[in-house]
């Protein structure tokens, strides 16, 4: 059985995400390959030939691929397609916008979101925001399966010997997609999937200036800063901050949620986190069902004594 | 410019989804059912392309048993010109409705196509991409900003690092974003009125497509449970329970 697992980079590093991916593939069970797309970044593939359990990295390499388009990953998949029984991604934005692309072309009915592999024909993965789990199951021959990070280990970084081989891309003179730009939120802190701890505020922040007082906690604890969808959705925090079924699935060590009433959708995205604080005024917040520690009362007190004694 | 736009019937997002009382699937009966959110926005921004003079038709378009008439209602109430049901007693995966659309897109030949992301029910954010693939259609999925120059769009696409704008040509799919726009209701005149607009029926047998039940639904659990925990008196305490006892930070 072989296994392609579509890795994601920043052309600067592999993401962790393809590291969980790596994990998932290995609970399949078979033969590895890394497929990768980039601007001639040497450093991304010789970090990705060294992600313990891969046999082979394939490297597609073009000037496109500064800022991948979607289309163009599916075209360099689908032309070594053949070789291959699994195409797995992460469940990230890139992971979602180009396996069901490369799925429907092989006529595969592809699974999303799986959190757990109970054998290769078997899966568990959410539905209905995580509200209900479902167990599925394939008859297909080939599948396509993308991978929520947050329910598999990370694959040890260094200790493979990958081989790897260059690819010829596929003629890219008919796309009709152009990359013209992008606005990537700059942080010196902890990209928000990657995060030991988060801090995270919702609707109760009350608006964007406050977010500030989450920021001074999250500098003292090398946190992320995270939001609520209700927050995002009111322009307090930009959406890339977004925690939940429709924004980002996280489980760190220690999750903090400020103003956050635990809409199912939020919990969706959260609830795997291994601590959670709810910081909220209303003590009938169904947030506090779910944490650990709660502590009732206003936030705007709370905050700064909390940062005060980190 | 002609628009088709692919619409769900789900539960409405209000609901809590719970499973059947033998774990076979979603218990939903007497379950509330809408538009899909996401397709709502998609439908919006349609009926927006339409008053700002950018589209001259709205088809809207859906899949499923007779009951998706009452969401193909809403739509033409909401300011969609003509609807078209494919009519199917089977509850299709992705693949099949891409398929289905698929014949639908070659049978309407819109310049452009808007759907949701995702449908809140199965969470599988694989229909747009699928269809885009299956015609060879350029797509720009996660949208929060569209706009139409001539024969081109532009679309600002909502990622995991922020935001990215790519154009395409058109035709072209564009799957919606929760912040592309804010839907609105419809009027009670519109709703009326909606009662005479064209509804186009179609059976799925006559789109010639093969639909096949590729993956099964074994279980429906509910997820398990997180333990309630404590509520902490003071910050004092919460920072000693999270050094002391929870060992985090």
């Amino acid at each position: 059985m072989k296994i392609l697992v579509l890795g994601e980079h920043n052309e600067n590093e592999i993401q962790q995400a393809t590291l969980c991916v790596v994990d998932a593939a290995k609970k399949l069970g078979g033969e590895i390959d890394i497929m990768l797309t980039t601007n001639a970044s040497d450093k991304v593939v010789n970090q990705a030939s060294k992600i313990d359990s891969v046999s082979k990295v394939l490297h597609f390499s073009n000037e496109r691929f500064q800022n991948i388009v979607g289309e163009d990953v599916a075209e360099c998949a689908l032309s070594i397609s053949d070789d291959y029984d699994f195409f797995l991604t992460s469940s990230s934005t890139t992971g979602k916008n180009i396996l069901p692309r490369i799925a429907a072309k092989l006529d595969i009915q592809q699974i999303s979101e799986i959190i757990e592999i109970i054998d290769p024909k078997t899966f568990k993965k959410p539905i209905y925001a995580g509200s209900c789990i479902a167990t599925v199951s394939t008859s297909q021959k080939k599948n396509a399966l993308t991978i929520r990070t947050t329910s598999f280990d990370k694959a040890e970084l260094g200790s493979g010997s990958a081989v790897v081989e260059t690819k010829n891309c596929p003629n890219f003179s008919s796309r009709r997609t152009d990359f013209v730009k992008n606005e990537l939120t700059v942080s010196d802190r902890p990209e928000l999937t990657a995060a030991d701890i988060i801090v995270s505020g919702g609707r109760g922040m009350q608006n964007a200036d406050n977010f500030a007082l989450l920021d001074g906690i999250a500098g003292k604890l090398n946190a992320a800063v995270g939001a609520s969808r209700a927050a995002v959705d009111s322009g307090f925090a930009p959406n890339d901050y977004q925690v939940g079924q429709t924004g980002k699935s996280v489980a760190p060590n220690l999750y903090i949620a400020v103003g956050i009433s635990g809409a199912i959708q939020h919990l969706a995205g959260m609830k795997d986190s291994k601590t959670i604080v709810a910081i909220n005024k209303d003590e009938e917040a169904p947030i506090f069902k779910v944490a650990d520690y709660g502590l009732v009362g206003d936030l705007f007190e709370l905050l700064p004594e909390l940062e005060s004694k980190l | 410019m002609k628009i088709l736009v692919p619409i769900k019937r789900v539960n409405d997002y209000n609901v809590k989804v719970r499973p059947n009382q033998s774990n076979t699937d979603v218990e939903l009966n007497n379950v509330k059912m809408a538009i899909n959110p996401f397709c709502e926005i998609a439908v919006e921004e349609a009926i927006r392309l339409k008053e700002s003079g950018k589209a001259t038709e709205i088809v809207v378009v859906t899949i499923g048993d007779s009951k998706h008439q009452e969401q193909l209602r809403t739509a033409l109430a909401l300011g969609v010109d003509r609807a078209v049901h494919v009519k199917t007693e089977h509850n299709l995966q992705p693949l099949d409705v891409a398929k289905a659309l698929a014949k639908v897109y070659e049978k309407e030949t819109p310049e452009l196509v808007i759907m949701g992301k995702v449908g809140i029910d199965g969470d599988h954010n694989q229909t747009g991409q699928m269809f885009a693939s299956l015609l060879e259609l350029p797509q720009a999925t996660f949208a929060s900003e569209l706009k139409v120059e001539g024969n081109k769009i532009e679309v600002t696409r909502e990622i995991d690092g922020g935001l990215e704008t790519l154009s395409t040509d058109l035709p072209a799919v564009v799957t919606t974003d929760l912040r592309l726009n804010e839907p609105r209701y419809a009027s009670l005149p519109n709703i009326m009125k909606a009662k005479r607009k064209p509804l186009e029926e179609i059976n799925i047998d006559d789109l010639g497509i093969d639909v096949n039940e590729k993956v099964k639904l074994l279980k429906v659990e509910s997820p398990p449970e997180r333990e309630e925990g404590v509520k902490v008196e003071s910050v004092d305490q919460l920072v000693e329970k999270l050094k002391n006892e929870a060992k985090v930070i």
